[in-house]
């Protein structure tokens, strides 16, 4: 338990101490778009009845950031550890790998969460927003930091170089969040992108987010749960796997 | 009593080459104990399988009676580790650093312990500095700290000394003294065989992953070296029959080697027969330079 509660301590010390670029840089981020698409897009669109469109892009925004967030952390700090070597002192320890798992999904989490917690006390001053049923919110917030805390541990196992966690980042994850229906609802796609957005996990995690607020979503929020905790067992399973097995850290 | 550090028919291959061939060695309790060998003999190899950093293809490795593998978390309790690369986290202090490593270990509030190490390796100034903007002397010193943090028996040092200047050296070598005599084992890996001979009791050497030599220090310069004979007459030419094989010879210069003080004898009585004289006479002891060349020409 010491090694687990110290590698969590290393992991929120790290990103605390460039809170500037890990918290304030996505605050901004998120604030920008909100800008951009609520100002130019509001009253021109409405998903649900009661809901303006600013008030419908807020929860997605927020939840877009804990996502991104949570992957950026894991995957950015274990990365640079294998390519700067320090991950030797991990490795060293009598650390398990059920404690690693744990300790750097944790932190994600935690980065996610905080972020998300910053972008929502941001953007209230500027939307007003209810919550219709605020443990859902907080399932879908604990449950998509985690599976992308995990997804940011998966990838930067199998990653030998920053370049490829980039394109991960760039060709997997920015994409599957951007077609998730942040900054739309997928009813008001062509069927077979409705079909097609079904598919992708980012957009039950969204969906399942902003019931926690209106109490309307696109999808039934406990199927939404559902597929978004079979997600995270088994990104979790694979992740345990390879660090088992020692794979790429341990050869 | 248990070994310090055993090693049991360790094989490691990396596709088809393969780095580790049969490797079987006991390191004793309390022991200073010397891993030489050229570049990518497998000394690094060997030193990340007792870590756990790496998995041995076949064989096994335990640490104070501990299987590096199945009972890993115990194995690398008992180990500290100073890597050969200078390796460092930027985003913390030296205190931090150490903390954390500390606490890998589940040692908590360990401050007295970490002050003290600090002290010993002159990092004490250096506590609350940000380990980017140390000197790379200032964090190989860090990099011994952190193998220390946790009391290890035994200590593994990976080439620690290379491109570390003589000050840093030898106060290191002084403070791993020190842990030695305490009780502490240490297993050190160099290329300075100078070091490896002044500071080791037993000295294993490795070539292409194989032991080629496994014996006491005193045993091996015994066994290997013999005597260096430096000689100068008043003439340029030998007399015959010398029970010593001529190495160089410049002028009236020679180099001989002799097995022993014996042949040291009958080196001068060949020469005074002859009608020689002698100009200048020097003898140099065995040292492990020239045992290490002999081993490594042999194998």
């Amino acid at each position: 338990m010491g090694g687990f509660l110290s590698l969590l301590y290393k992991e929120l010390l790290r990103f605390w101490k460039v809170g500037f670029q890990t918290l304030a840089a996505p605050v901004l981020t998120v604030l920008l778009y909100l800008v951009v698409f609520a100002y130019a897009l509001d009253g021109r669109m409405r998903f649900y009845e009661q809901v303006s469109y600013a008030q419908f892009l807020v929860p997605g925004l927020v939840m877009m950031s804990v996502l991104q967030n949570a992957f950026a952390n894991s995957s950015s700090s274990l990365i640079q550890s294998k390519v700067t070597g320090n991950l030797v002192f991990m490795m060293l320890s009598p650390i398990s790998y059920v404690e690693f798992f744990g300790a750097y999904v944790l932190a994600a989490m935690l980065r996610g969460l905080l972020v998300g917690a910053c972008v929502l006390l941001v953007t209230v001053w500027f939307v007003e927003l209810r919550l219709a049923a605020p443990l859902w919110v907080l399932a879908f917030a604990l449950l998509g930091s985690a599976i992308l805390g995990a997804l940011g541990l998966f990838a930067a196992i199998w990653a030998d170089r920053f370049d490829q966690i980039a394109s991960f980042q760039n060709f997997v994850i920015l994409p599957l969040t951007f077609l998730s229906g942040v900054f739309y609802s997928i009813r008001a796609l062509p069927e077979v992108w409705q079909t097609v957005s079904h598919l992708n996990p980012f957009f039950y995690m969204i969906d399942g987010f902003r019931y926690g607020f209106f109490g309307v979503s696109d999808f039934p929020p406990l199927a939404s749960l559902a597929v978004v905790a079979v997600s995270f067992a088994l990104l979790s399973a694979a992740c345990l796997l390879m660090l088992r097995s020692g794979y790429k850290l341990r050869q | 009593m248990t070994y310090a550090i055993e090693a049991r028919h360790v094989e490691k291959r990396y596709g088809t080459l393969r780095a580790l061939a049969d490797v079987s060695l006991d390191v004793a309790q309390g022991e200073f104990f010397g891993l030489l060998g050229p570049n990518g003999a497998g000394k690094t190899t060997l030193i990340s399988i007792i870590a756990g950093l790496t998995q041995a293809s076949a064989g096994e490795v335990r640490v104070m009676g501990a299987d590096v593998t199945l009972e890993y978390r115990r194995s690398r309790r008992m180990l500290g580790v100073v890597p050969q690369e200078l390796v460092f986290d930027p985003f913390f202090t030296v205190r931090e650093t150490l903390r954390i490593q500390s606490g890998y270990f589940g040692m908590r509030a360990n401050d007295a312990w970490i002050d003290e190490v600090m002290h010993h390796l002159d990092l004490g100034a250096s506590a609350d500095s940000n380990m980017r903007t140390l000197s790379g002397g200032m964090k190989r010193r860090v990099l011994v700290a952190q193998a220390l943090v946790h009391r290890p028996p035994v200590i593994v040092l990976d080439e620690p000394t290379a491109g570390v200047d003589v000050g840093l050296r030898q106060g290191l070598w002084r403070f791993i003294r020190r842990l030695n005599r305490d009780g502490h084992t240490v297993v050190l890996t160099t290329h300075y065989l100078e070091e490896a001979e002044e500071l080791c009791d037993r000295i294993a050497m490795l070539k292409a992953g194989r032991v080629v030599a496994l014996d006491s220090t005193r045993n091996l310069l015994e066994q290997f070296s013999g005597l260096l004979l430096r000689l100068r007459l008043d003439r340029d030419s030998l007399p015959g029959g010398l029970a010593a094989e001529v190495l160089a010879r410049d002028g009236a210069s020679f180099a001989l080697r002799l097995r022993d003080y014996n042949a040291l004898e009958q080196v001068l009585h060949r020469v005074r027969e002859a009608g020689a004289t002698i100009k200048e006479l020097e003898l140099e002891p065995p040292d492990l330079e020239e045992v290490f060349l002999r081993v490594m020409d042999k194998h």
